[in-house]
């Protein structure tokens, strides 16, 4: 809950966005819509005869996350006019989301120039980290929401120098279930699992690994010393998202890293060029 | 727990219809959501006690429809409901991309007293 107001942190969650690495330390930006208005007509049944029955079903229909969902492809026109590919890429804590994000940019280089904003509850260290790539970061620090929503992608890429770019990686919160709900506009969802986590994540977190375009066996340098079963794992991830592709890779040895920034180029390919007035 | 700020989305935008509506009291409010939704019906339960108080719905019920994973076999030619949210298909084994339904966070519907 918020510590200004006390309200429920909907409509529009305070996050901070630092652009830099020295900025944004104990800012809080105040940014909640309280968003009480609804300028749309749901045609409920409605009279205003004297004396009708007080008692009333209102019949409604509406999507929960109606006003994420609207804002997500209001980022997503905005992606596509600026022909970007954008990546949400997601996965539990500790799987290797920012080591991929790195030795992605650093070996696509100068053939697709990239972009990140990164999410964390506190600190800029990935910021920091991923700066060292000379790519250009943008930090959001959500506080204690454990997801990133659509409202704080648009904020942070107000502050992301996009000129030249033509992929954006948003790497979420590190969170297998949270983040499965919130569209930010992404082309793709990229779900990650490294060989130390088990074989059966896909099946204890089906929403997050059904939405997947793409999943990433990463740390599989790890994998003898894990015991990591490819088999079952493979054949968990086909259980749950049989239409992703599937990359096995170590960011630090190197392995099946061709393949994916392959496949990311092809993808950029692809979003360049489709009409970005097109569905 | 994102369910808190979901079932705050949720309560926000029926909290609203009732205002426009002249309603003075909800006594219940349906939810519709799916099993691939990633939302967990206990957890939102448990933040529309703590949500609705010292509001026009305190007390009032959240009735959750539980909508089940329901995928399209293209092979069989029929739709299938997955229990285990496996996407393959129970009969043939054809794995499915197409999910039918399974994915809904909707505020339905509520029952309200008018002045």
């Amino acid at each position: 809950m918020c510590e200004d107001c006390g309200c429920g942190l909907t409509g529009g969650i305070p996050v901070t966005v630092s652009a830099h690495s020295h900025a944004g330390h104990g800012e809080h930006e105040h940014g909640h819509a309280h968003g009480h208005e609804h300028a749309h007509d749901h045609g409920h049944e409605h009279t205003h005869d004297a004396g009708a029955e007080a008692h009333q079903t209102l019949n409604l229909r509406h999507a929960i996350l109606e006003k994420n969902d609207l804002l997500a492809e209001r980022n997503r026109g905005f992606f596509r006019a600026r022909r970007l590919l954008v990546l949400n890429v997601l996965s539990s804590p500790g799987s290797g989301k920012t080591t991929l994000v790195g030795e992605t940019i650093r070996r696509l280089g100068r053939r697709l120039k990239t972009g990140v904003i990164v999410g964390d509850l506190a600190t800029d260290n990935d910021a920091r980290r991923l700066r060292e790539t000379g790519a250009p970061v943008v930090q959001i620090t959500t506080g204690t929401v454990c997801h990133l929503d659509a409202e704080m992608v648009a904020r942070a890429v107000k502050q992301l120098d996009l000129t030249g770019l033509g992929l954006l990686i948003i790497e979420n919160v590190g969170n297998l279930v949270c983040p499965a709900s919130y569209d930010l506009g992404e082309d793709l969802r990229v779900v990650m699992l490294s060989v130390t986590e088990g074989e059966d994540k896909p099946l204890k977190y089906p929403p997050m690994f059904h939405l997947a375009n793409a999943v990433v066996i990463s740390k599989v340098d790890l994998a003898g010393p894990c015991d990591f079963n490819r088999d079952a794992a493979t054949a968990n991830i086909r259980h749950i998202a049989p239409h992703a592709r599937l990359f096995e890779v170590s960011s630090k040895a190197g392995t099946g890293m061709d393949d994916w920034c392959d496949y990311l180029i092809k993808q950029h390919e692809a979003a360049k060029a489709r009409d970005p007035l097109g569905a | 727990m994102h369910e808190f700020s979901i079932m705050q989305s949720a309560l926000d935008q029926a909290l609203g219809e009732a205002r426009k509506a002249g309603a003075v009291r909800v006594h219940e409010i349906r939810l519709r959501i799916g099993a691939l939704s990633g939302v967990v019906p206990e957890a939102l339960q448990f933040a529309f006690e703590a949500l609705t108080q010292d509001t026009c719905a305190e007390g009032a019920v959240l009735a959750i429809e539980e909508v089940p994973a329901r995928f399209w076999c293209a092979k069989c030619g029929r739709e299938f409901v997955s229990r285990n949210l496996y996407a393959e298909c129970p009969d043939c084994g054809t794995p499915s991309g197409e999910l039918r339904a399974g994915r809904e966070m909707e505020l339905c519907s509520m029952e309200v007293d008018r002045e």
